[in-house]
Order: C-alpha cells, then structure tokens, then sequence
C-alpha cells in the first residue's frame, strides 16, 4: 500500500485560501522521499509555517501517523481564512494539528524555541513589489517582494530560533530566490543543506531544500550511509554545483 | 486549542515583559480523546510550565492537576501520566479568548483557534 498523504478531494478550499499547487505537491514530494528518514528521526514536535489549505501539514501527519507514538503538529498562516479551512482539511482525514493564526510564529517563539525537530515551509516565494507582501488573503500566499526573498528572509531567523538540536527545516524555494546564497547564509550558521526534490514546470523552477543543524555527531542530517568521513565538504560542493547550475539555466 | 498550546502562547505585543501565561476566558470547552502516549509526555514534561498548565486546567473545568510541580518521580505513575494526558491534549478551548497578562489585550479564540495577529500599533 502506497504511504498516505491528504487526499485533493478532502482538501477544502476557500476562494482567499491558497490551493495546492505544483509548489505543495514538490513539498509533498520531499517529504515522501524522506519518509523513512523522518520516521526514524522520531519527531516529538513538527510544524508548517503558511499551512494555507493544510494540504502539507495534513500529508506529514499521515506520513507519521502511528497508534502509540504520533508526534504533536503545529501549523500557523497569518490568513485566518486558512487556518480555518487547514482544519477542516486535518479534520477530514481524521488527523490533528494545533492552528495558531499569526504572522511566521509570533507568539510561540519564546516557549516554543529549540523544541521543534521538523518545520515544513512553502513561503510566498514569487518576486513582487514590496507592497503586495502581506496584504491579507490571497495575495499573502505568493507576493515575496524582492527576488521574493522579503518573507522568506524573516522566517529563516525564526526557523533557527524553533528548531531542536536535531531539527530539520524543509524549505521551498524558486531559482529566483536565489537558493544558493540561502545555502551559504545557512552554513554560516551551522546549518548543512541538502537539495531534496527539484523541478521544472514551464514557468519556474522549484527546489525544496533540507536543513539541518551540523555538530560532530550529527554531520548529515541523517543522509549518513555508507558516506565517508569527508562527506559534508562534499556535500556542499555537491550543492553549489546544483544550485549555481539551476541559477544559470534559469537567467538565460 | 489544547493546553499544550497554551503553554507554548505568550503574548507578542511589543514591549510587553511578562505575557506568560495568558489568561483563558472560556466560553465552551471541548474533549476530544487523544491516543495515550507516555514517551511524549515523559518527553514534555520538563518543557511543561506546570503552574500554568494546572492553572489552566482547572479553569477549564479540570481539577484534578498537583498544584505543585511534582518531581519528576511521577511519571512512573500511570494514574498521574493519565491525567497529565487529559489535561495537556484532551481538553480543548473551542471559543473564548487568551488575556495577555500585562496589558489585558484579548486574542480570540474561535472555532480552536487563537488569532495571534497584532495592530499595526502593536508591532
Ligand atoms: C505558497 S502558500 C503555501 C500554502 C500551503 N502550505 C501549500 O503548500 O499549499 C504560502 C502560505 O503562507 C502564508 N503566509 C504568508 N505570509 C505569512 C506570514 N508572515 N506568516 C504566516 N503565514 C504566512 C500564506 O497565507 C499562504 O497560506
């Protein structure tokens, strides 16, 4: 039997409420590709921030759905439309999430910091002028302001300050967001990085990209295997050649 | 909106020092079963703000928390591990509001709910 995530039919939808779009599914995707990952990752606390339908939060509490040892989900949208709707959608597949409406995670970030082991992200990520981010309804869920970089900027911060020691964040990004320069920003503080799902649609290219936090003991966010001792110079390598790839392909 | 939640929740208006906890008016109160599971709650009691959470509970029409905060012993004990379950996932805030404790600015509750979203005055 195929693993299950939210089912379109069961995702409700509201017309000031983003729908799932080929950005949710690649988030979707990362997450399936991972599912083993993650279920041995053991996540005691998870949480999407902009969970828009619920399409996203939905699939990875189905993902990780288990009789006697489910984690607890959070999932925040600064649209009330969607946090309404995000419940219904939970709710119709028969899984629970707590909804907070907030800007990213005001409100949660002092109790909640260092708790978080997984954060899913679809940000607005589209390149518009200033002034369109964060107008409410609809428009929230895409205008990114420059290089559609202005909320995807604040929620990183953010991200840092909840995540666990063991944390892992999954962030999608355009090739416009410039992925790459994320990278290095993320490195500098200790994070590794790991292209997960990449696509191409006619007008953009998608990546969703893991993060997590470099110690001695914890080098690969999981992505160990039978990888050498050398690995995460290697991996970044291995990252910037992709992401500077990408880059190029996509200005010309 | 379970009493997790709720001791995860400060209040997030600028300049504002002491926003934990907020106060829960209550309005209708919901149970909702919740699998047992004692490795989370063993997991989250350090995290837990006991005080708030028995506060809270009572508020909500549960009374059966410590007042103190116990040691950490407890949680050999099925019976507390089942209330510390109840209180903490199984009784949610469906309508009211959570009171921030300094300013005494109300965020609604609806529909299980809280709507954190400030005014721009707020920022
Ligand atoms: C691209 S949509 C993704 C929706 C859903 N997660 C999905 O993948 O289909 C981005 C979502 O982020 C929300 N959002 C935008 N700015 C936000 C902010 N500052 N804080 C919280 N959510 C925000 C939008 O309302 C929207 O629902």
């Amino acid at each position: 039997m195929p693993p299950r995530i939210a089912q379109i039919r069961l995702v409700k939808s509201h017309p000031h409420v983003y729908a799932p779009c080929d950005d949710s599914y690649a988030l979707v995707d990362a997450l399936l590709a991972d599912r083993k990952k993650l279920i041995d990752h053991n996540p005691t606390i998870c949480m999407e921030v902009g969970c828009g339908s619920g399409y996203v939060i939905t699939s990875l509490a189905l993902i990780l759905k288990s009789e006697s040892n489910s984690p607890h989900f959070f999932a925040t949208d600064i649209n009330p439309h969607a946090t309404r709707v995000t419940r219904e959608t939970l709710e119709a597949h028969g899984v629970h999430a707590e909804i907070v409406t907030t800007n990213i995670a005001s409100g949660l970030e002092k109790r909640l910091a260092g708790m978080v082991d997984v954060m899913v992200v679809n940000p607005p990520y589209v390149p518009t002028p200033e002034e369109e981010v964060g107008g409410g309804g609809l428009s929230a869920a895409w205008a990114g302001g420059e290089n559609g970089r202005s909320v995807i900027d604040k929620i990183l911060p953010v991200a840092d300050n909840l995540l666990s020691d063991k944390g892992w964040l999954y962030m999608l990004f355009l090739a416009a967001n410039d992925p790459l320069q994320i990278c290095l920003e993320m490195r500098d503080k200790g994070y590794g990085a790991k292209i997960v799902v990449q696509r191409s649609t006619e007008e953009e290219t998608l990546h969703v990209i893991k993060f997590w936090r470099e110690f001695d003991n914890q080098v690969d966010g999981g992505e160990a295997g039978s990888t050498p001792k050398s690995a995460p110079q290697r991996g970044w390598d291995f990252i910037f050649s992709q992401l500077s790839r990408l880059s190029f392909r996509e200005m010309r | 909106m379970r009493l997790l939640t709720h001791n995860m929740l400060s209040s997030n208006i600028k300049g504002v020092i002491n926003g934990f906890p907020l106060r829960i008016e209550v309005e209708k109160v919901v149970e909702k079963q919740v699998d047992f599971n004692p490795d989370f709650l063993k997991n989250m009691f350090s995290k837990i703000d006991w005080k708030a959470l028995a506060d809270a509970s009572k508020i909500m029409g549960y009374a059966e928390l410590p007042e103190e905060v116990p040691d950490a012993s407890v949680l050999d004990s099925d019976e507390f591990l089942q209330k510390f379950h109840h209180a903490l996932l199984e009784l949610h805030l469906e309508e009211g509001a959570l009171v921030c404790p300094e300013t005494g600015r109300r965020f609604p509750v609806n529909k299980g709910i809280p709507n954190m979203l400030l005014h721009e005055d707020e920022v």
